[in-house]
């Protein structure tokens, strides 16, 4: 699986590319376009947490479906990298496939679903659970980045916010959450402030994931495609989630383990299997699962 | 009865002024908003600012109170550590910090100084949470005394103002802004939009409540009632101009310039 295979349109692309200049550039953006978006990123490292605005190009899929992302990982991406794409921890949906398809075509890159294997991950929703190690590079599909968003609607007025970093409002979230539920109620895209700076939005991974934002050895780089906008976590950075003193940050947990590889630590969805409703939990990273089982069985033999 | 009373909230026993208004000037284009205004305003003081639609009375209430920037003059303000400083000269993150600590700004539309979305309870904590409280149940339980300090039911707290009268939004914006126990509360037309017997009620209110907290307030009102009612003393305006300011009775009882007496002659008697 790792080797790739290029696809008959590309293969014509190149054949027509020996005579003049390629049809497509590698990974699909133009020079100019990727030094604009390295630009921003290296702004965005440089001040984490906060939103670089960028001018985001029109891409092959609609918005929404991790035009950012593509984007960014387009300007990063080099000929020995090893990619990985993940929807929701898995290496087999559709965003997941059409987008490590898309750089398959259009960078030659070799792919792998192994979180290990991996030099750079594009990712929505989920952080593998495997632990990422320094050198890689995750990137994020972000729908909103701003966290206040929802909260006060004028652009002008939550970029002064983060000037004057003024963020009693989000607490006024978290308030109405524990006001109205009893607990803190929001699940994913949990804010957090990073650096002890700047507040920001995680994009949608479930809070489970938040504590591996802290500290992560990788570079953590975000894309919204629609809103352009690019922030990052550079390595090693803290990030904090947002919380009460007397309702501190708690991430989710399970009563059940993963009925293929009995994991109780890591992220489960509940799956309806048949007719009659019945349920069962299973790892939303595959690649962790699939490793857990190959293991299981490896130590089984 | 040999008590000592605590001080009662006569202005002129204390030396200092709180805030000094001098010659502030506003034009928007060729229309002179604003001119010369000026005047003193001293802790526990309620000053009220009358005068006809269009006389200048909000143009200059949003001048003092750091929200547009006056064209010519200058805003002083004194700290709690007693420095006299320029409003207009601070940075805008200072700006932000006192309009949110030490002062409040009570709206004549409650929606456009509340978060209509949000519960009563997290309108009330708000600031407190942008202070950096971040203790879910003393947040609670200040909404909860602030609440009933305003006269709104506690089982109240986590509605949202949207499906409040508009009395009690009005008395809820006041929760909102005294929250951080300020020294200084800019008031524009609070009772304009309620009915007479509610206005009655959040006048009362307002009284109480800048008595015990020994607010000075600035209050602009087009009715001459409520500022009888609330203010020790008042500037009357016209056309951008103060005509004649003094004390609330001398100056309704005993007008000297023609606008005052027509404005205190045209009030309809019950």
């Amino acid at each position: 699986m790792n080797a790739p295979t290029p696809s008959a349109p590309l293969q014509a692309a190149t054949a027509a590319a020996c005579s003049s200049a390629p049809a497509i550039n590698f990974a699909y953006l133009d020079e100019r376009s990727k030094r604009m978006i390295r630009r921003a990123l290296l702004k965005a490292v440089a001040i984490p947490g906060y939103q670089v605005p960028f001018g985001s190009r029109e891409m092959p899929l609609p918005y929404g479906w991790g035009t950012g992302g593509i984007q960014v990982t387009a300007a990063v991406i080099g000929p020995n990298d090893v990619l990985k794409v993940i929807d929701q921890g898995s290496d087999d949906t559709v965003n997941a496939v059409n987008i490590r398809r898309f750089f398959q075509r259009t960078a030659g890159v070799p792919i792998t679903t192994q979180t290990r294997a991996a030099t750079l991950i594009q990712t929505r929703h989920r952080i593998p659970e495997t632990p990422l190690r320094e050198g890689q590079i995750i990137v994020y599909q972000v729908p909103v980045p701003e966290p206040l968003q929802r909260l006060e609607p004028r652009e002008t007025e939550t970029r002064t916010l983060h000037a004057l970093a003024e963020y009693g409002l989000m607490h006024v979230k978290l308030y109405e959450d524990i006001a109205r539920h009893g607990h803190i109620a929001t699940t994913y895209d949990y804010p957090v402030l990073v650096n002890g700076r700047y507040l920001m939005s995680p994009s949608p991974i479930p809070k489970f994931d938040n504590p591996k934002l802290h500290r992560n050895p990788a570079l953590q780089l975000f894309g919204a495609g629609r809103e352009k906008r690019i922030y990052a976590v550079p390595p090693y950075t803290k990030v904090e989630s947002l919380s009460f003193d007397d309702h501190p940050f708690e991430v989710q947990r399970w009563e059940a383990a993963c009925a293929l590889c009995g994991a109780t630590d890591a992220f489960l969805d509940e799956v309806i299997i048949d007719d009659q409703g019945t349920r069962q939990h299973t790892c939303s990273d595959s690649d962790h699962c699939q490793q857990r089982r190959a293991a299981a069985s490896t130590v089984a033999a | 009865m040999n008590q000592t009373l605590p001080m009662p909230a006569t202005p002129f026993c204390t030396p200092q002024p709180l805030l000094r208004v001098r010659q502030l000037g506003k034009r928007y284009g060729a229309l002179t908003a604003l001119h010369d205004a000026s005047f003193d305003l001293w802790p526990g003081e309620v000053l009220a600012v009358v005068g006809e639609s269009g006389s200048g009375k909000s143009t200059l209430l949003n001048a003092v109170a750091a929200l547009s920037r006056p064209d010519s003059g200058g805003v002083e303000y004194r700290l709690r550590d007693g420095t006299l400083e320029d409003v207009h000269a601070l940075s805008a993150a200072r700006q932000r910090l006192l309009a949110r600590t030490d002062w409040g700004f009570v709206h004549q539309n409650p929606a456009d100084g509340l978060r209509m979305d949000v519960s009563a309870g997290a309108n009330v904590g708000e600031r407190l949470m942008g202070l950096g409280w971040r203790h879910y149940g003393q947040l609670r339980a200040t909404a909860l005394e602030w609440l009933q300090r305003v006269e709104i039911d506690p089982w109240r707290i986590d509605d949202t103002p949207r499906v409040f009268s508009g009395g009690m939004r009005q008395r809820l914006q006041i929760a909102r802004n005294l929250v951080t126990s300020p020294r200084l509360l800019f008031m524009d037309e609070p009772t304009s939009g309620l009915d007479v017997s509610v206005q009655a009620r959040l006048l009362d209110l307002l009284r109480r409540l800048t008595q015990e907290l020994q607010l000075a307030v600035v209050i602009v009102t087009h009715d001459l009632a409520v500022a009888r009612l609330l203010a020790q003393r008042m500037v009357v305006m016209q056309r951008g101009r103060i005509v004649e300011s003094g004390l609330t009775d001398q100056l309704l009882d005993d007008p000297q310039h023609p606008y005052t007496q027509l404005l205190v002659s045209s009030v309809l008697p019950p």
